[in-house]
């Protein structure tokens, strides 16, 4: 199992209310964990990454293991700490100012 | 008795105000969708329980919600806004060309026959509709289609279709205006569209008189004169009484003829409310005194309405779908400003109230009037 992390507004628009975990088969990289993360909330669809392009949101940054893998592949495999549960992929909300 | 409930869309959520009919004291619950821009709520004039909101963000996007408890509980229903065939382009502010991209919806309008249909106006400029309450959403590519779609330029908001108006006679009439290329109307359900801009005068556009290009900010109409419009453009408070065919002004003697809403009086066909804002580089009131301005001739002729409203050092705006009328006999006038004040009248404008002083800013005002 592969466990999320996901900004606050997200949590509450997939009515979780801490980090969630989900199943990948096969190769486990970004692409595939949020396409597993798509498949149990189906309402995060859109929000992390464009329907169409399914480029991440320019807004949304992908930490893994206390690295930025937001200019990553989306395909390249996540570590295996990651992919074994032992470390959360954390998906946040750039510090980006606002209003 | 009858009773009213207020939807009203801000900068950092929704605000659910409800009344009974007298007006004076109001329950207001929120904030729903904390932290997001609510642009635009508002219920099914066949349920009135359904009601849908759009929900958007610069980190997340876009976020479609359905309530059908009237707003107690909603439901997260389909935010896949896909533009039909090739996208193509509209015109960029600098002249050139820009691919037409997907950002937000701007507007939401129920079926007044099916609950499960609504309209969503978006920006970049286009008009999708869904008949299964939300979850599924198809451009009706014809209007972006239409000729003119190359020569489209976002207002300084953005190329946003702003307003959505179903003709309550004919099912295959609707009118919608976007900022700033103009208003434009179908007669056969939403596959082909015409600019319905003769009559519109826009100074400083390369021709003034342009058949698109003009900054429409808001159009109304009384549900019992479908032919009849009233129009707050940038500049200049328009009617037209040939369904969009002709416009003719009529700003007369208010102080200035800048503005962003504009409503009718459910009671009243004749009767228009308009607020003026000083220019289009300082959106606020003039003096620092905020006016409603009311006319009860089809415009030309306009009244202030100040009795309740702050008359100094005021320097909120009030934006285009931010006023709305209620159905009660005494017809009640609301608008939200971007201070986060929500202003109600239950006397037809003669005396304001404010129900709440403190929200973010005010993005959308619907009201609805319950058994």
């Amino acid at each position: 199992m592969v466990r999320v992390e996901m900004p606050q507004h997200l949590r509450t628009l997939a009515g979780v209310s801490a980090e969630v975990t989900v199943e990948v088969a096969g190769v486990v990289s970004i692409r595939t964990v949020l396409d597993a993360l798509e498949a149990l909330y189906p309402m995060l669809e859109g929000t992390i990454r464009d329907h169409g392009s399914l480029q991440r949101r320019a807004f949304l940054r992908f930490f893994v293991c206390e690295e930025d893998w937001s200019h990553e592949p989306m395909e390249k495999p996540l570590p295996e700490v990651i992919a074994a549960g032992k470390e959360p992929l954390l998906i946040i909300g750039a510090i980006a100012g606002g209003c | 008795m009858s009773k009213v409930r207020l939807l009203v869309g801000t900068r950092k959520g929704a605000f659910i105000l409800t009344s009974d009919g007298k007006r004076d004291t109001w329950e207001i619950s929120g904030p729903h969708f904390a932290g997001w821009e609510i642009y635009h709520m508002k219920g099914s004039p066949v349920n009135p329980e359904r009601i849908y909101a759009s929900q958007t963000s610069g980190w997340f996007g876009q976020v479609m919600q359905r309530s059908d408890d009237g707003g107690k509980t909603w439901e997260a229903v389909g935010n896949r806004f896909a533009y039909e065939g090739e996208a193509g382009t509209h015109q960029w502010y600098d002249g050139t060309p820009h691919p037409w991209e997907f950002k937000r919806v701007w507007h939401l309008e129920p079926s007044l026959a099916e609950a499960e249909t609504v309209y969503a106006g978006a920006e970049d400029a286009a008009l999708f509709k869904s008949t299964d309450g939300g979850q599924n959403w198809a451009e009706l590519s014809g209007l972006r289609g239409h000729g003119t779609g190359p020569k489209w330029q976002p207002g300084a908001g953005g190329m946003c279709l702003h307003t959505v108006i179903l003709d309550p006679k004919d099912t295959q009439r609707i009118y919608i205006a976007i900022s700033a290329a103009g208003a434009f109307r179908t007669d056969d359900g939403g596959a082909t569209w015409k600019p319905i801009n003769k009559g519109l005068r826009s100074q400083y556009i390369p021709d003034p008189n342009a058949e698109v290009g003009h900054c429409v900010h808001h159009i109304a109409m009384h549900e019992k004169r479908p032919g009849v419009l009233f129009m707050q453009k940038h500049w200049d408070v328009m009617r037209s009484d040939d369904a969009g065919e002709n416009w003719t002004e009529v700003s007369g003697n208010l102080p200035t003829d800048f503005g962003f809403v504009i409503d009718v009086h459910a009671h009243e066909p004749e009767t228009l409310y308009v607020v003026p804002i000083k220019s289009d580089s300082e959106h606020f009131p003039m003096d620092g005194a905020l006016r409603v301005y009311r006319s009860k001739t089809g415009g030309n002729e306009w009244e202030a309405l100040t009795k309740g409203l702050p008359q100094k050092d005021c320097y909120v705006n009030v934006l285009r779908d931010a006023m709305a009328v209620d159905r009660m006999d005494e017809c009640g006038v609301y608008f939200g400003t971007t201070g986060g004040q929500v202003y109600a009248s239950p006397d037809g404008g003669e005396s304001w109230n404010a129900i709440v002083r403190d929200l973010p800013a005010v993005l959308s005002v619907e009201v609805q009037t319950l058994p």
